[in-house]
């Protein structure tokens, strides 16, 4: 088992080429060699989700994965949510005022799988949310202060949003995508 | 109360702050374990039993050596090493003492115990040198059930334990109790038994150890609610100093009490990097987590009570045997549980008489350790049990049977010895009722068929403990006390050490709270220093909700120390009388009618040593330690739980839960609640969903998250949660201990509710975690 593949893998936008062995998970692959240890490892069988990132968009159990196997997506983790300078994003502010974490342990995966619903899914309920949410584990907060982190930031987007729509001229307000500024 | 807060008005102290860990964990900087990589570090795996009990004939691990990427693998022999061993101080009929080697010598208790330890360059090649291994065993039969421990009718699992006894202790035994079972108007029993449960922090377990030439120690960065014990164990093991031994501990992913015993698998990878001069990493997988890593809760309790006409408890008998698995831990040992239940089952009730039995058998299953609660979900269940049986043997209604019972007037001495804290027992159970009316429970009907129940549970924990409420178990390691070091920087801002560590309940926030209080400056200016048995003078971690109580109170004994000691600076610099000074609330100290920055106070105690007083030496530094006083400080609350029972399936829904709590004075209220909300997800975890089960042969059914069924958001309720506060007397802050409530209360209250939606069809069950099965066909068969 010492063979060794060329892998190309683009992670949070960065090109990283890897000699590995095939059988090396993503996740061990982020955590160890990408030195991104933001991704957690809870159970390596796919029932936690602490290990969850986004591939292409979409959330997935890195250690469900060969990284070899993801060689053409594009990978989100947990590092690329916030800014350069370390400004918490929307949803991580959330997470911290709704007291969404206790050890932390589980946040990387709640963060990651809650980024990847709500870009789909703008409009989710709380029921929908808490329904995504029971997709990961979390040994501390007994989940309540998770859905509600979640929640708190879809709210907050569609206001945004909202707010958005409501600044733009009204002559402008049938063309969306041209937006406002403000 | 201790030392009041400066700021009266609590400017920290009951604040919910933003949380100073949240930055770092929310970005993924949060460190732990399994993110430390050294140079040159080696990666362990465990070569593991596959039989519960056998003679272990021979361990080969000549083919493991050759396998590409392994550097080298050591058994029991190889390692060389002390055996972990924790004693109690009782008689020979009392306690049976056993010990708990690193590496299986001889002999296998239980499928998943370690035989040996693979080394390789990284964790793939460990574990295919693992599979090359060959362990030669010559199976016993193995003692899988309490029953047949107790029987011993094969092999023992211990040969020091002939009976499989570990722990046989008869701690209360009221004289002429028989007489008043005799002449009650009623007696009422439960048979109760409680599965096994895994602790299951989402963080396995873990170690990266080094050696240190420079230091000529041993540095183990470890996964641990209790690094000193786990120095001590490991250089008594190892033959080393304690000085040769450094214990650290990063982020933590939880911990629920299975982190605070000493695991041989960190004293077997740290022993591995000293031998081989490199350092070791060892991630516990999840497989191994379920299998072979601490488990708990496995009880089963014969419980008898006598009750009045008018439902006034007479007397209580308990025989109360805990599956302790194959070994005992350290430091609490296989008593942990017995001693637990067998002390404190009377719990908030006023209970005249009392007899209890309690026992800890051994198995051939995994071992077990404290787990968030320790016993007292499963004797707060029975005692809740008990409560409803009788009322509804005596046609009285449930809850005016516990209101007739509870403890009132405080301080109360129960027949156990124990001088109960006050607390709010019949306020508590008011307030959930009244909560629960309000709401309009139980009084909505459900239009889908299924069927309503509700039920309550009243409980108190008694928290912190201390050295004398621990002394009482007799155990030859008595945790307690805790010593606090604080020091103030040039720029007025602090460093204090507490011997307590934080696994998810936020000390870098509450303890930096409760010192910015005493200090009068921010709590951002106060940095927490905890897990590093270097920098720690001794601690006893974290358990049995200590930090903020125990941990707290020397954290603010010594903030106030240091206060005292800038004050007289601040009265020698300015000329005046020591006690006309006093600290301003905003980082100075007014003297006279002048007022001295801290900044300015360091800059002498630094800097300027020459200006200080004659008597006084330079730094700013103090040093206080802390035990509770009296026999602990007592939370308590009342947790009250709808289902809805659905008699096509037997499934149970959580419709509603809440919580009233009273843990004193709350530092930080988000995270008083987080605790409750977290506490009771685990309760009714155990309740409803999680048990580690065996096969006759002791081979684990549950290895994985396929079998072990862990609560998800689909399972677990929205809580509400109301406080109470009486405060604390023992306590610098007048706080109780808040970590282990909800795990407490939960399996009663879920057990309550879903027996008052049977009512009608006969059937009461008392065990969990409550079958389906069980459910549907008590909803199923005919109403007698
Ligand atoms: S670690 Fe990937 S799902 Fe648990
Ligand atoms: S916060 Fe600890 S596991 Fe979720």
């Amino acid at each position: 088992m010492t063979d060794v593949q060329l892998v190309e893998l683009t992670v949070n936008g960065e090109r990283h080429d890897l000699a590995i062995p095939p059988r090396r998970t993503l996740a061990d692959v982020l955590r160890h060699d990408l030195g991104l240890t933001g991704t957690h490892l809870g159970c390596e069988h796919g029932i936690c989700g602490a290990c969850t990132v986004l591939v292409d968009g979409a959330p997935a159990r890195a250690c469900l994965l060969f990284a070899a196997q993801v060689e053409n997506a594009a990978i989100r983790t947990v590092e690329s949510l916030a800014g350069p300078d370390g400004e918490l994003s929307d949803l991580q502010r959330c997470f911290g005022e709704h007291h969404g974490l206790q050890c932390g342990f589980c946040t990387p995966g709640f963060l990651m799988l809650a980024e990847g619903y709500l870009a789909e899914e703008p409009d989710a309920s709380r029921d929908e949310i808490r329904e995504v949410v029971a997709s990961n584990l979390c040994r501390c907060t007994g989940y309540e202060t998770i859905v509600d982190a979640v929640d708190d930031c879809a709210s907050r987007r569609r206001a945004a949003l909202q707010a958005a729509l409501d600044t733009v001229p009204a002559t402008a307000a049938t063309r969306p995508d041209s937006g406002s500024t403000t | 109360m201790g030392e009041p807060s400066l700021r009266r008005d609590g400017a920290w102290v009951g604040a919910s702050v933003p949380r100073r860990e949240d930055p770092r964990l929310l970005t993924g900087r949060g460190r732990f374990v399994d993110d430390i990589t050294l140079p040159r570090m080696l990666h362990a795996a465990f070569v593991r039993s596959t039989e519960a009990h056998a003679l272990l004939t021979s361990v080969d691990l000549t083919e493991a050596r050759q396998v590409p990427g392994v550097v080298a693998a050591f058994d029991a022999a190889d390692l060389g090493l002390g055996d972990i061993t924790a004693l109690l101080d009782r008689p020979a009929e009392e306690f049976a003492p056993t010990a708990m080697p690193v590496l299986a010598r001889d002999r296998v208790r239980f499928a998943g115990e370690p035989v040996a330890i693979v080394l390789a360059t990284d964790p793939y090649a460990a574990e295919d040198g693992v599979e090359a291994a060959l362990v030669e065993l010559e199976p016993l039969t193995p003692v899988v059930t309490e029953a047949a421990a107790l029987a011993a009718a094969g092999p023992p699992v211990h040969d020091e334990a002939p009976g499989n006894v570990l722990v046989d202790v008869s701690l209360f035994a009221t004289e002429g109790i028989d007489g008043i079972f005799g002449e009650a108007h009623t007696v009422v029993t439960v048979e109760a038994r409680t599965g096994r449960q895994n602790a299951l922090p989402l963080e396995t377990r873990g170690v990266v150890a080094d050696w240190d030439d420079r230091d000529e120690q041993l540095i183990v960065r470890t996964c641990t609610q209790v690094p000193h014990q786990v120095r001590t164990v490991l250089a008594r093991c190892a033959g080393l100093d304690e000085r040769q031994v450094r214990v650290t501990v990063p982020d933590m992913g939880g911990g629920f009490g299975q982190k605070c015993v000493v695991g041989r698998e960190e004293i077997a990878a740290a022993a591995a990097a000293r031998l081989l001069r490199r350092p070791v990493k060892w991630i516990e997988d999840r497989r191994e987590a379920l299998t072979a890593g601490f488990l708990a809760r496995e009880q089963h309790y014969t419980a008898r009570a006598a009750f009045s006409g008018d439902g006034e408890i007479l007397a209580l008998d308990a025989d109360i045997v805990c599956d302790m698995g194959a070994y005992s831990c350290y430091p609490f040992t296989a008593g942990i549980e017995p001693l637990m239940a067998s002390a404190e089952m009377p719990s908030v009730y006023r209970v005249p008489a009392y007899r209890v039995r309690g026992r800890a058998v051994t198995t051939n299953k995994a071992p077990t350790a404290p787990y968030r609660g320790v016993s007292r979900p499963q004797y707060v269940m029975v005692m809740e049990r008990l409560m409803e049986r009788a009322a509804r043997e005596l046609g009285l209604d449930a809850l005016d049977v516990r209101r007739r019972n509870l403890i009132t007037e405080f301080p109360y001495r129960g027949i156990n010895n124990v001088t109960y804290d006050p607390g709010s027992y019949l306020e508590s159970l008011d307030l959930c009722e009244r909560v629960l009316r309000e709401e309009g429970w139980p009084g909505r009907a459900l239009d889908d068929g299924r069927v309503l129940g509700i039920g309550y549970a009243c409980f108190s924990e008694r928290t912190g403990y201390g050295s004398g409420a621990f002394a009482q178990r007799k155990m030859q390691v008595v945790p307690g006390f805790d010593i606090s070091q604080i020091t103030m920087d040039l720029d007025g801002t602090v460093s204090v050490t507490t011997g307590t560590l934080s696994h998810g309940q936020s000390h870098e926030t509450t303890f930096a709270q409760i010192v910015a209080d005493r200090l009068g400056i921010g709590y951002d200016k106060v940095k927490i220093v905890q897990g590093d048995t270097d920098r720690i003078t001794y601690g006893w971690g974290s358990f049995a909700s200590r930090s903020v109580t125990i941990g707290g109170s020397a954290a603010a004994a010594a903030a106030v120390k240091l206060g005292d000691q800038l004050r007289a600076l601040a009265a020698h610099l300015a000329g005046v009388d020591v006690d006309s000074c006093e600290l301003d609330g905003d980082g100075g100290v007014r003297a006279g009618d002048r007022t001295l920055p801290f900044t300015e106070l360091a800059d002498v105690a630094y800097l300027r040593a020459h200006l200080l007083p004659k008597d006084v030496g330079p730094g700013l530094t103090a040093t206080a330690s802390f035990d509770v006083g009296g026999d602990g400080t007592f939370s308590n609350a009342t947790h009250g739980c709808v289902v809805a029972l659905d008699p096509g399936t037997g499934g149970v829904e959580i419709l509603r839960y809440v919580c009233v709590e009273d843990c004193g004075v709350a530092i930080h209220p988000r995270v008083v609640e987080g605790q409750a909300r977290g506490g009771i997800a685990q309760g009714i975890a155990g309740a409803l969903f999680e048990q580690v089960t065996y096969d006759e042969l002791g081979q684990p059914l549950a290895p994985s998250f396929m079998e072990y069924k862990v609560p998800t958001a689909a399972e677990i309720p929205d809580v509400r949660i109301e406080h109470l506060e009486t405060p604390c007397a023992f306590t610098a802050n007048g706080a109780k201990g808040a970590g282990e409530g909800g795990t407490i209360g939960a399996p009663a209250a879920v057990l309550n509710a879903v027996n008052d939606a049977l009512r009608g069809t006969g059937v009461e069950l008392d065990s969990t975690p409550l079958a389906r099965a069980d459910l549907y066909a008590a909803l199923n068969r005919e109403a007698s």
